[in-house]
């Protein structure tokens, strides 16, 4: 699957990535021989094979709902890059 | 007193019976990393304030009777597990302020276990790569060979052991990324099964991959360290409920009537000449302690390389999403929205190499996309396992080569991804069924060094380590020091 300059900008929006122009056509070059590569899958045929997401098989373990992680708020918020009254500070969303 | 290649056996006794301090070791390592590791840029932090008391508090335990195995051990951690108070950066820009309020569980253990941290070690971005050429840090070298990559993307880890700054250190293993670069810098480095041992605060490249093991020169030492890893965590929700044994009571067990799988896919085009033949020297080696050679299949072998670069990416586009420029970690300067401030801090903040897998995972899991891909590849995963599960029917365990080629020059693959990901071809089928598996030295090719991969079904490193040791107990390969010394 060939992707051109438009798929990359399309796919880096959905990523949250900044990507000029001249970065995607180098993305687009990179990207489309990684999935040449990938598309060797495409000729397996899979029928009736169970998709594996965990490699044990083994199911989600559940925990009783009750607290058991200290409040660490002050730590937390003293790595933001801004913070104001235990709130993140982020550039304003609403007018 | 400093002490390159002394291993954490013999450390542990020269402490025990009071020929040097854990003080005095850990100032030694410190002051030797300080003058050598401009060689090899192996670590990105030291911890030598932290280090120092935690030898202080070592040699008050020693000397009170209550000391475990690793006590007053200087080791050191792969940048990627969180340790409270050290900068912990991933190898990235976008972490490269980030000092953690929590403990990850392995480098906690190790603490509880009394063993001296001195730093953090160099990696490949986010873990992403096999040369650990993309960490924002910059290369680390190889010390058999200083035009050679380490390999990664625990390099550092390898590096700071073969240049024999630490007895031991961790690294994290996702497509291969311990056993590469332990084949690469002559050192002994095992995966664990999945869940062995505990992912919390190892930040996350691809979950359903990801785990955490020792790298050192012995597999007394692996398993030494590997004592103190494995266990249950309840913080890790894929944690392994599974009893863990003393990995050093088996070492010497008799490998009388073990069966080793040969499979034949490890050894079709595209191995260099000379790793076909160290490795199948070392593996004949078995054959005069009583085991049994097998010719065994692994069919869908090549298609662990299509179906690793989507789910790894996958997983990792969905994992490194928490990146954002909110809460910790870079914020690009003046941003004009939200929306910029995201794509901005991202952009900025990571690698390239980290940028082409979340796009290509981002593309992966996008709306009419995600079963052609991620559902697709997670098939070809069953088959993998599947073809694991029916040799392991036959057979004890598997041998074959780690990498394709040894250690690669700095720079050689550094412009085509694909190329870097068809290098893994042994290591990621491991990693695509959750399986253990090792490296361990196996001799040289033209000064660089080559690994025996040994493969074994689920829980078996005990017998993993047991089969290393019994080959280091006959050759000396374990024991060579690189002339970069």
């Amino acid at each position: 699957m060939a992707l051109n300059n438009a798929d990359i900008l399309k796919i880096a929006k959905l990523a949250r990535l900044q990507v000029d122009d001249q970065q995607a056509n180098d993305y687009a070059n990179s990207i489309t021989s990684i999935l040449d590569l990938v598309d060797q899958m495409q000729a397996v045929n899979t029928d009736g094979i169970e998709p594996l997401s965990n490699p044990l098989d083994a199911h989600q373990r559940l925990r009783a709902d009750q607290v058991t992680a200290s409040n660490k708020r002050d730590e937390f918020m003293a790595i933001a890059p801004k913070s104001e009254a235990g709130l993140f500070l982020v550039p304003q969303v609403i007018e | 007193m400093t002490m390159p290649y002394s291993t954490i056996a013999q450390l542990a006794k020269g402490l025990q019976d009071g020929s040097f301090s854990s003080r005095e070791l850990t100032q030694d390592v410190i002051a030797d990393i300080k003058a050598r590791d401009q060689h090899y840029n192996s670590f990105i932090s030291l911890s030598e304030d932290q280090a120092l008391a935690q030898a202080d508090a070592a040699d008050a335990r020693i000397a009170a009777g209550s000391a475990a195995p690793m006590t007053g051990i200087p080791m050191a951690h792969k940048d990627l597990f969180c340790t409270q108070g050290v900068r912990t950066t991933a190898g990235s820009k976008i972490l490269d302020n980030f000092v953690p309020p929590y403990e990850s569980t392995v480098s906690q253990l190790f603490l509880d276990a009394g063993a001296v941290s001195v730093g953090k070690t160099n990696l490949d971005e986010f873990a992403m790569g096999s040369s650990n050429e993309s960490s924002f840090y910059g290369a680390v070298h190889n010390p058999w060979d200083l035009n050679a990559v380490p390999g990664g993307s625990s390099g550092g880890s390898a590096a700071a052991v073969a240049a024999g700054f630490v007895a031991g250190a961790t690294g994290t293993d996702t497509g291969g990324s311990i056993r590469q670069p332990a084949a690469f810098c002559n050192l002994t480095g095992i995966r664990p099964t999945y869940g062995r041992v505990s992912r919390f605060g190892i930040i996350a490249y691809a979950s359903s991959l990801d785990q955490a093991g020792p790298m050192t020169h012995t597999a007394e030492d692996a398993a030494l360290m590997l004592n103190v890893m494995a266990q249950f965590d309840p913080q890790d929700s894929t944690s392994a409920q599974v009893e863990t044994p003393d990995y050093t009571t088996s070492l010497n067990d008799s490998l009388a009537g073990l069966k080793i799988g040969v499979p034949t896919e490890f050894f079709e085009a595209g191995l260099a000449a000379g790793v076909a033949e160290a490795t199948m020297a070392a593996i004949k080696q078995y054959e005069a302690m009583g085991a049994e050679i097998v010719d065994i299949s692994l069919p869908n072998l090549k298609l662990s390389i299509p179906a690793y670069y989507v789910i790894a990416p996958s997983e990792a586009s969905s994992n490194l999403s928490r990146y954002d420029g909110v809460r910790y970690g870079y914020r690009c300067d003046d941003p004009a929205d939200l929306m910029d401030m995201y794509c901005r801090s991202r952009a900025e903040g990571f690698g390239e190499e980290v940028k082409r897998r979340i796009m290509v995972g981002t593309y992966a899991l996008s709306e009419g996309f995600y079963d052609a891909y991620y559902v697709k590849a997670q098939r070809i995963r069953r088959m993998i396992k599947d073809d694991y599960a029916r040799a392991f029917e036959q057979v004890d365990v598997i041998m074959g080569p780690v990498t394709p080629t040894p250690a690669f020059d700095i720079g050689s693959h550094s412009k085509d991804p694909v190329a870097m990901y068809l290098e893994d071809i042994y290591t990621l089928s491991i990693n695509l069924a959750g399986i253990p598996a090792m490296s361990t030295p196996a001799g040289f090719v033209n000064g660089r060094p080559v690994g025996l991969h040994i493969m074994g079904n689920y829980f078996s490193e005990a017998k993993l380590l047991n089969i290393a040791h019994k080959l280091q107990q006959v050759t000396d390969w374990h024991l060579q020091q690189p002339q970069s010394l």
